[in-house]
């Protein structure tokens, strides 16, 4: 009986055009975790590593992007390019300074390693950028609001999840159809057997946090777009919900990391929207599905099965 | 073509191997036999440049071994199919073989070779987008060794090709190894199947705890008695 009220409060409060905007808003949320669950996963399945310094490249990303318009005036596509490719060459130097040394250590010290370059470039974030938060130069043409009946969308919300389609289709065409990603898909199964095939596996893992960082680029500058206030702890959030989602796709599977980036983009959305009252409870909901998979379904949604034939 | 002097390697101070020395002639087979923990796959593995040794050297054509990185060392033309076949499970067979070419960019060769390896292992053809993990251990070492030829070495090394496999397919192993050997490529081959290694083998060295303890042709070894008992499983004659 409590239950049929409770959902015929619901009902009361949502119509089918509300439904349809929290859905838009959700699935735009949902691409941006995507595109930053993608670089956790990706290093995860060549490294075994989770790259805790991923959120605080995606936080980079935002200052490159505000400092390039702001203080040099630079063209904001100019801009979009050019801090793809800064954001891209810092992940490869993460990689080449704070994991390659310790490629033959125990896996516990990479770990602490990266828990040492997220900290790293927090507070490198703070000494150079201030802790002041700043606010993050928006072009009127992504924010424009348009209507669809009536339903107010702004322009983002659909460039999102178009830009994040188009980059992941790219991406799964790189990796199941070019010589480099199969030398990829190679080194993340075996890196030794991958050497004596000639694969330069330093190069593959250098290619590997490259295209991480520079989607995490994308998913930083458009989440400064949504979201305009950036920060030097701004990624700490974002990163471990990407992190969740990577899991909860199954990690170091690429399409998985999207299944759960959009699963915990939308099932967020859509808590706050149905349930008003749970809105503090807004990022608890990502803790909580990581908590229910790694219960239920510890290898995630497409997570490979752990037998293999021998 | 290949020469091996002292060669010291350790591992956390246990040394693994204590000073070999080999030599593999261009066009000939060459195998190491030995027991577990003799060094045999040390050997090989240090020749390709996965282990660091602490002294000695490797000279291949007359180039220092010891300071090129295995992509170069593979470049150059030594090939190793490693023990236990390690395919990669999550390739499909097709893209296994053009692994194997990665260092290669002559396009049109390495579609002759292709045709070739097919031609050796006519299942590897019909199985060519099935993944790599759903093959028989079998089908999986004729990929491994189909895999290493499409690098076109010229010194093709084999770490055990006939373990955990029936009798029958072995013996197929080893005649594709002599077809491979016929077309031109210099082998070196680690076995425990000394019999079958030795009766396709030109030289043999047996190797015992880190050192080569006896060497000759394969037929020397064959009639050696030492050899006949430790590791033919017959008894010394009296």
């Amino acid at each position: 009986m409590a239950l049929k009220l409770f959902l015929q409060d619901i009902l009361d409060v949502m119509t089918p055009e509300m439904f349809l905007q929290h859905l838009t808003n959700g699935i735009s949320l949902g691409s941006l975790y995507a595109l930053v669950a993608i670089g956790y996963t990706m290093v995860y399945g060549i490294l075994r590593l989770i790259n805790f310094a991923h959120g605080d490249i995606f936080m980079m990303a935002t200052y490159f992007t505000f400092y390039s318009i702001v203080m040099f005036s630079i063209p904001w596509y100019v801009t979009f390019i050019l801090v793809i490719i800064m954001t891209g060459a810092l992940g490869m130097v993460v990689e080449a300074s704070a994991y390659r040394p310790l490629r033959d250590a125990p896996r516990i010290s990479i770990l602490i390693s990266a828990i040492g370059a997220s900290f790293l470039l927090e507070n490198l974030a703070i000494v150079i950028f201030g802790g002041r938060p700043k606010a993050f130069p928006a072009p009127e043409l992504f924010t424009k609001v348009f209507m669809v009946g009536s339903v107010s969308v702004q322009r983002l919300t659909i460039i999102i999840p178009v830009v994040a389609v188009v980059l992941l289709f790219a991406l799964l065409y790189l990796i199941n159809n070019t010589k480099s990603g199969m030398a990829m898909r190679a080194v993340s199964k075996d890196h030794e057997t991958a050497r004596l095939m000639g694969v330069d596996i330093d190069r593959t893992i250098s290619l590997t946090f490259g295209i991480g960082s520079m989607l995490a680029a994308v998913g930083g500058m458009m989440w400064g777009l949504k979201f305009p206030q950036i920060a030097p702890l701004m990624g700490v959030i974002p990163g471990l919900k990407c992190f969740i989602a990577a899991v909860v796709g199954g990690i170091g599977n690429i399409k998985g990391a999207v299944i759960g980036g959009f699963i915990l983009g939308i099932g967020e959305i859509m808590l706050v929207a149905l349930l008003p009252s749970l809105t503090g409870y807004r990022d608890a909901f990502a803790f909580i599905l990581l908590i229910m998979i790694l219960l239920f379904k510890p290898t995630g949604i497409m997570g490979e099965k752990i037998t293999e034939k021998v | 073509m290949l020469k091996i002097d002292s060669l010291v390697v350790s591992y956390g101070g246990i040394e693994a191997l204590k000073g070999i020395s080999l030599e593999v002639e261009a066009g000939k087979i060459v195998t190491l036999i030995g027991a577990n923990g003799a060094g045999k796959s040390t050997t090989l593995r240090s020749i390709v440049g996965l282990v660091k040794p602490k002294s000695g050297s490797i000279t291949y054509k007359g180039k220092n071994l010891l300071t090129e990185k295995t992509q170069n060392i593979v470049r150059n033309g030594i090939t190793l199919v490693p023990e236990g076949r390690r395919v990669f499970p999550n390739l499909t067979v097709l893209e296994n073989l053009k692994i194997g070419s990665f260092t290669r960019t002559d396009d049109t060769n390495i579609k002759q070779d292709l045709e070739w390896v097919y031609s050796l292992f006519p299942i590897l053809k019909e199985r060519s987008w099935q993944l790599a993990g759903t093959l028989s251990g079998g089908e999986q070492q004729m990929l491994a060794v189909g895999r290493a030829l499409m690098s076109r070495p010229q010194l093709l090394m084999m770490d055990e090709p006939s373990l955990g496999l029936a009798p029958l397919i072995v013996r197929g192993i080893f005649e594709i190894i002599k077809e491979i050997h016929r077309q031109g490529v210099t082998i070196l081959l680690i076995e425990q199947n000394a019999n079958a290694a030795l009766h396709i083998a030109d030289f043999g060295y047996v190797m015992e705890t880190g050192r080569i303890t006896l060497t000759g042709t394969g037929k020397e070894l064959l009639a050696n008695e030492e050899v006949k008992m430790a590791y033919l499983g017959k008894k010394a004659e009296k």
